[in-house]
């Protein structure tokens, strides 16, 4: 079949789906939307529409990153533009069909919004909600929209078209065209990917390596599994684009394990490119034969470091090797190998298809185009974004998160994973670009931006990334092994309330030796969370230490709980619950917390009842209560 | 050699590299890596033992005892933990009897911490099997266990 041949395939089929004779219901079910319920909420669709014999299409699509209204489903009537359903239960959306399907009654209370020409009575355009209004969508165009089982949704929406271009094109000026939309390495570090390329085509040899990173392994970070589930055919489309201009006919996915879904989304798009000659030999006709195989990570966070990834695909133990040479000339099995991150490769074959001046309209003047965001922690919000680079963090915070949870007050922003540092709340109007967020002693990292807000300690933060850190140091480099573990025991300490005051001068010197001792960048990048508390948040740092106070009310060792006798009524509701039976008290007495066998765990604060509000978490201060069990008063 | 092993080996013949692969596919098969497991695959890649032992104790992924019917995982990524991730695993551990990496003396569960599962959205977040359970709560936890 030719491209064209191909492409009338596919908007046949695709069209079929837009103008439909009858409905058509698409349901987010990437692993987030499952984990949500989204597999129970198509038995129920499924159900319904047997019990009122109604004939429909059901599909499942990726995720448009709206995690916080998970689980969410598309219905496309005919003669109605499509319109997005949230927050559904298993009896909400057997409603939902009966109400809309049979009565024609949309249900503007349970729509997030409309896509697509036209006007429904009482719902907004799905993409004039102030959550998708900031965003601009390159990376995630298709996530959530198209089935990323079918190839031919894939190419109706100009998919391998960019291919098509490329194989057209000499390879430099492939990569002229890279070097024109300014694309950056997306997986954090930053660098030109065309002079990446541009390095590695250059090398003189017959074997040549490409890779796409899958290894996505900050904790709290998930735009490339979305991106993988959502759309498999973006990211591949890409990578031929690269092999091609680099002139390697093989290539890795390296993914992590504990993506199945997306192992399973790619394991079926690469047999259907192989079908329609996207991949394999002689390409669309171009003579240019490539290769792609995947490969399973195996649990290790270091192997998303480049030269710990190539020896893990070589069976071996994944440990960083020095650099130079570096990958370009001595990679994979020691030959000339290009790697990047999958959001670097989904961008490639856009940028082949509109052109790089396309791209470059959108980011700062040193970071071009849109950058993809897991937006998670303490926000109305969270969920998977894409926006362009140079917008302010409070922006992507405030507007497109929608502000902290219960209106708490903003504490600090973590970007970059275990790589970046802790942003306070006078940087929120920083942009967000490499070079600011470096300056900030942060890092872009891959994506993950966590929010935090007065609950949370920076200490127990600190302590949280180092000892991630510290367990997935391969081992290799002293200052790495050696010098996280001694910075996690003296942050251990200060969560404790042991502390000393030098002990944050000895964290700083600590923090720099690691950094500049290290080989690889886990190491060298392990001790930012560190270093950017301190710098922005000392004064809590010396509060531990001094006061033996946990502002946040988190470090355990810091903190307390108490009955209040004046509020407890004696329901006995904390006592039942208490997992170290650390509290007395029975029916009508009011009820004492045992200090030395409580291992406070907030059970009781979680559970009791919101008219008593008799338990109280404190730090630095002591409650006087009764020792014993005593009558409630007035009874 | 046991005959599964055999049928594993024979599609990764000539691949260059294939241990990793093998010992997934091995402990897919076995539900762990026996020592006899580990000294087969490292006849069939012509490395020895240790090698092969140094590269699996390498990755999170590999076990080395059997395990229990059902694995329980609980998510301590950064989402999770800045959401109470903690207390789901303390809870967890209280009720099983059994710390990460340990398996109940009954064999139904084992028990492990991740890193992240990629659900942050979703936080807390506890997977029995390839049931992701989300917005855990420790109250939810004896429920839940109780279903398997």
């Amino acid at each position: 079949m030719t491209f064209e041949e191909i492409e009338k395939k596919a908007l046949l089929e695709w069209r079929v789906l837009e103008q439909v004779e009858k409905p058509c219901l698409l349901v987010g079910a990437a692993t987030c939307g499952r984990s949500a319920g989204a597999l129970a909420v198509i038995d129920a669709i499924n159900k319904t529409l047997k019990e009122f014999n109604i004939e429909a299409k059901v599909i499942q699509v990726g995720c448009i990153g709206l995690c916080y209204a998970e689980p969410m489903v598309d219905i496309i009537k005919p003669g109605r533009p499509r319109i997005s359903y949230g927050n559904l239960t298993p009896e909400i959306v057997s409603q939902l069909i009966e109400d809309y399907l049979i009565k024609d009654n949309t249900r503007p209370d349970l729509a997030l919004g409309y896509i697509g020409d036209g006007r429904v009575d009482g719902i907004p355009a799905l993409f004039d909600l102030p959550v998708l209004k900031p965003q601009v969508r390159i990376v995630l165009r298709n996530c959530g929209f198209i089935d990323p089982e079918n190839i031919n949704h894939y190419v109706a929406n100009d998919g391998y078209k960019g291919l098509v271009r490329a194989l057209k094109m000499e390879p430099e000026a492939i990569i002229q065209e890279i070097k024109k939309s300014g694309l950056r390495g997306r997986g954090g570090a930053g660098f030109p990917t065309w002079l990446k390329w541009d390095i590695c085509r250059r090398e003189l040899s017959p074997e040549k390596y490409i890779i796409c990173n899958a290894d996505e392994g900050d904790p709290g970070a998930f735009m490339n599994r979305s991106l993988l589930e959502g759309d498999p055919h973006s990211v591949l489309e890409g990578m031929v684009i690269g092999a091609y201009a680099i002139g390697a006919n093989q290539g890795y996915i390296y993914c992590r394990a504990e993506y199945p879904l997306a192992l399973e989304r790619l394991n079926i798009a690469l047999p259907q490119m192989e079908e329609y000659g996207f991949v394999g030999d002689n390409i669309l006709g171009s003579g240019f034969n490539f290769h792609i195989k995947i490969k399973e990570g195996a649990g290790a966070f270091v192997c998303g470091e480049e030269t710990a990834l190539m020896a893990s695909i070589e069976g071996k133990r994944g440990m960083p090797r020095a650099r130079p040479p570096f990958p370009a000339q001595s990679g994979l099995w020691g030959k000339p190998t290009n790697i990047n991150n999958v959001e670097t490769w989904a961008n490639v074959a856009v940028i082949l298809e509109k052109g790089g001046e396309w791209y470059a309209q959108y980011g700062t003047e040193t970071s071009k185009g849109s950058k993809t965001f897991a937006l998670v922690g303490k926000v109305e919000r969270t969920g998977l974004i894409e926006v362009p680079l140079g917008i302010k963090l409070g922006e992507v915070i405030y507007e497109v998160a929608g502000g902290i949870l219960k209106g708490k007050q903003f504490k600090a922003v973590q970007t970059g994973g275990p790589s970046g540092g802790c942003l306070p709340v006078n940087l929120l109007d920083l942009p967000v670009d490499y070079e600011s967020l470096t300056d900030a002693g942060s890092i872009m990292g891959s994506g993950g931006m966590i929010v935090m807000d007065e609950d949370t300690c920076v200490v127990d933060i600190a302590e949280y990334f180092l000892s991630f850190t510290q367990a997935e140091s391969c081992g290799k480099c002293v200052p790495c092994r050696v010098g996280t573990k001694q910075m996690l025991n003296i942050l251990e300490r200060i969560s404790k309330g042991e502390g000393k005051l030098e002990d944050i001068e000895q964290l700083e010197r600590l923090a720099n030796t690691v950094k500049s001792g290290s080989l690889c960048g886990l190491g060298q990048t392990a001790p930012n969370p560190v270093l950017t508390t301190i710098r922005y948040f000392r004064s809590e740092y010396e509060e531990h230490i001094n006061k033996k106070r946990c502002p946040a009310l988190v470090c355990r060792k810091l903190i307390s709980f108490y009955i209040l006798p004046d509020k407890c009524a004696g329901c006995m509701i904390c006592l039942r619950n208490c997992p170290v039976e650390a509290i007395r008290g029975g029916k009508r007495l009011i009820h004492v917390i045992d200090q030395d066998k409580c291992i406070e765990c907030g059970t009781c604060l979680d559970v009791c009842p919101k008219r008593f509000s008799a338990v109280v978490k404190v730090s630095g201060v002591k409650i006087e209560v009764p020792r014993e069990p005593i009558l409630v008063k007035g009874s | 050699m046991p005959h599964e092993l055999a049928e594993i080996f024979k599609s990764y013949q000539a691949e260059k590299g294939a241990v990793i692969p093998l010992l997934q596919k091995v402990q897919e098969n076995l539900g762990y890596l026996s020592k006899e497991a580990i000294s087969e695959i490292a006849k069939f890649s012509g490395i020895s033992e240790s090698e092969v032992f140094g590269v699996a104790s390498f990755y999170a992924q590999f076990r080395f005892t059997p395990r229990g019917e059902h694995s329980l995982k609980v998510c301590l990524g950064t989402a999770c933990h800045v959401r109470g991730g903690s207390n789901i695993l303390e809870t967890v551990e209280r009720e099983l009897g059994v710390q990460p990496g340990g398996t109940t003396s009954d064999y139904k569960f084992s028990l492990e911490r991740v890193a992240c599962f990629g659900c942050c959205a979703l936080a807390p977040v506890m997977v029995v099997d390839k049931d992701v359970h989300g917005r855990m709560t420790t109250t939810k936890v004896k429920d839940i266990l109780g279903k398997y």
